[in-house]
């Protein structure tokens, strides 16, 4: 039934003309890598387009070849899947700021012939949002049948609801939040600290000087990644356990959860950017739709005419179902066409990358009605 | 009549329609395909509320025993809240609720006043289990059961108005007796109320 999409190649393309941002800035040309699963029909009208989230890129599903680990979406897309391409033409770019092959911080300046670095501008979820709807306008897709993502990758979704209202027909808003807490940013600070206070940052210049931050995006990804593990999950999975019998009552990784911790920082620290890092917490900051809307965010909602689905799930404290609410019961008051799902499930906020039986049959059921 | 046509007879068309408890959303598919209503529902099954989401029904994940806090005054024309007041754990600040929200409500309960149950009652000394409450005490989810009497001195303790009432047989029908003698012959009755 649910099948692997298989082998699968990323695909780039220059976005030609300026593209104005919303801090002011511009670009001449942006390039952009993606990948896409499934068919397009000859109407383009079964387009879905998948965002990413903070540490994420465009290899959602299936794997590259002479590689193990599938995209991280896979779960979730493929033939059968929740996300079935059988039907669907799924496309999913990586973001501008981000570090895998789309223009970012680590991309060449053509104007100075050197690395963009700390010089790389402040982008906003509207700045990607406009740039997938030059990627759309490439791929020939006026409308998408629907614009989904989890975490900050359902930001751009909600995004996209309300600035191009008729350009998308569905939008999933998964483990989401309207704007971000105080504790979501004092979070977002620590991170910030740890790269920004490595000695081999060099104010954002390492990749100049041969040198990369590699202790403070650690230190950044060791924090962020507890917030996305529930209390409960990283009890059942780690308690207490020592790696050795006994405590040696020294400063080495002893419990499992301290090992794990620093595996999950090396590993994420040797294939991500510093700078790219930087800059998608500060994105995330700042999004508040209803900033400009007094603070209301009913209003903010105004313009859509998407059928929206918003999941949240039971032991996500990042974004927790009430801050899922927020965005729901704002779609109710505006009179909009919402369904909202709260899944019980272990894995904190990270759940919506589980292919979890309700989530998998309410999101199948939202994208096929 | 069934249910159903009554309902449709008590609401205008294109009626914006909350069903608080709307199962597999029966009623608001019926609605909204030959009512041309604007629909939505709240449940807390969750194969309920992906059966609606297959049906294209918007449909909200909540428990109404937590609040309906979130719908603002008067911001439906129409709430319903059909068989679900008997399994909350206030049905007073339900009742007050649905009248709160919509403009005009439409409650429909089982009437444990229905002569079998009485019988049953008076009979065996035992909880009745009979074809509408079809579960033992210990394991039902009817936790707040009332006869026809009871549902309306509520309403007039809350100051509510009833505007319309229709009584239904087991087969779910408008008859003869249970027009003359709700009390004891209705299984089911349905209020269109307001405040």
């Amino acid at each position: 039934m649910s099948d692997s999409i298989g082998e699968v190649k990323a695909q780039k393309v220059t976005l030609e003309g300026e593209f104005e941002l919303e801090c002011g800035q511009s670009f001449n040309d942006i390039e952009l890598v993606y990948e896409t699963y499934g068919a397009l029909n000859t109407d383009a009208t079964n387009a879905i387009l998948i965002c990413h989230a903070l540490s994420g890129n465009h290899h959602a599903a299936g794997k590259y070849e002479n590689e193990e680990k599938p995209g991280w979406w896979d779960s979730l897309i493929g033939p059968g899947k929740a996300v079935d391409t059988n039907k669907f033409f799924v496309v999913c770019p990586n973001n501008i700021g981000g570090c895998h092959g789309s223009l970012g911080p680590s991309s060449i300046n053509h104007d100075t012939g050197d690395y963009y670095g700390p010089d790389f501008p402040i982008i906003t979820v509207r700045d990607w949002v406009n740039s997938q709807a030059k990627l759309s306008d490439s791929l020939g897709i006026e409308k998408w049948h629907a614009v989904m993502g989890g975490s900050l990758g359902g930001m751009q979704a909600l995004e996209w609801s309300y600035l191009f209202p008729k350009r998308i027909k569905k939008a999933g808003i998964i483990a989401a939040a309207p704007k971000l807490s105080a504790q979501n940013i004092a979070f977002n600070e620590v991170a910030r600290q740890a790269i920004l206070n490595d000695p081999d940052f060099e104010g954002g210049r390492y990749l100049d000087k041969s040198k990369y931050p590699k202790q403070g995006l650690k230190l950044a990804r060791m924090v962020g990644h507890i917030t996305y593990l529930s209390e409960e999950a990283m009890r059942s999975k780690f308690g207490r356990e020592l790696k050795k019998e006994k405590l040696n009552f020294g400063y080495d990784a002893e419990f499992e959860i301290e090992s794990y911790l620093r595996y999950q920082g090396d590993v994420f620290s040797e294939s991500f950017d510093a700078n790219t890092y930087l800059l998608m917490t500060k994105i995330l900051d700042y999004f508040d739709p209803a900033s400009n809307f007094e603070g209301k965010l009913v209003n903010a909602f105004e313009s859509i005419e998407a059928q929206l689905l918003v999941v949240s799930f039971s032991t996500d404290w990042r974004f927790a179902p009430e801050r899922s609410k927020e965005i729901v019961n704002a779609l109710i008051e505006a009179k909009k066409n919402v369904s909202y799902l709260e899944i019980d499930s272990p894995h904190g906020h990270d759940s919506f990358l589980f292919a979890n039986e309700d989530y998998v049959k309410g999101l199948s059921a939202f994208l096929e009605n | 009549m069934n249910t159903i046509e009554v309902i449709k007879n008590w609401i205008d068309k294109e009626s914006q329609v909350l069903d608080l408890g709307c199962g597999d959303g029966e009623i608001l598919n019926i609605l909204s395909k030959e009512w041309g209503s604007t629909v939505l529902g709240v449940e807390i099954n969750q194969d309920d509320i992906n059966k609606c989401i297959q049906s294209g029904l918007n449909v909200i994940h909540q428990n109404i025993d937590e609040g309906l806090e979130n719908f603002s005054d008067n911001s439906f024309d129409i709430v319903i809240m059909s068989q679900t007041i008997q399994v909350l754990k206030e049905p007073k600040k339900a009742l007050q609720e649905v009248t709160r929200i919509g403009n005009e409500s439409i409650v429909t309960i089982p009437n444990f006043g229905y002569w079998t149950t009485r019988i049953n009652l008076l009979l065996s000394g035992k909880m009745p289990v009979t074809g509408t409450l079809p579960s033992a005490w210990h394991d039902t989810d009817n936790i707040h059961l009332c006869t026809i009497k009871d549902f309306e001195n509520l309403c007039s303790e809350c100051e509510i108005d009833v505007i319309e009432k229709c009584f239904f047989n087991k087969f779910g029908k408008e008859s003869l007796l249970a027009k003359v003698a709700p009390n004891l012959f209705a299984t089911t009755a349905m209020y269109k109320i307001s405040k």
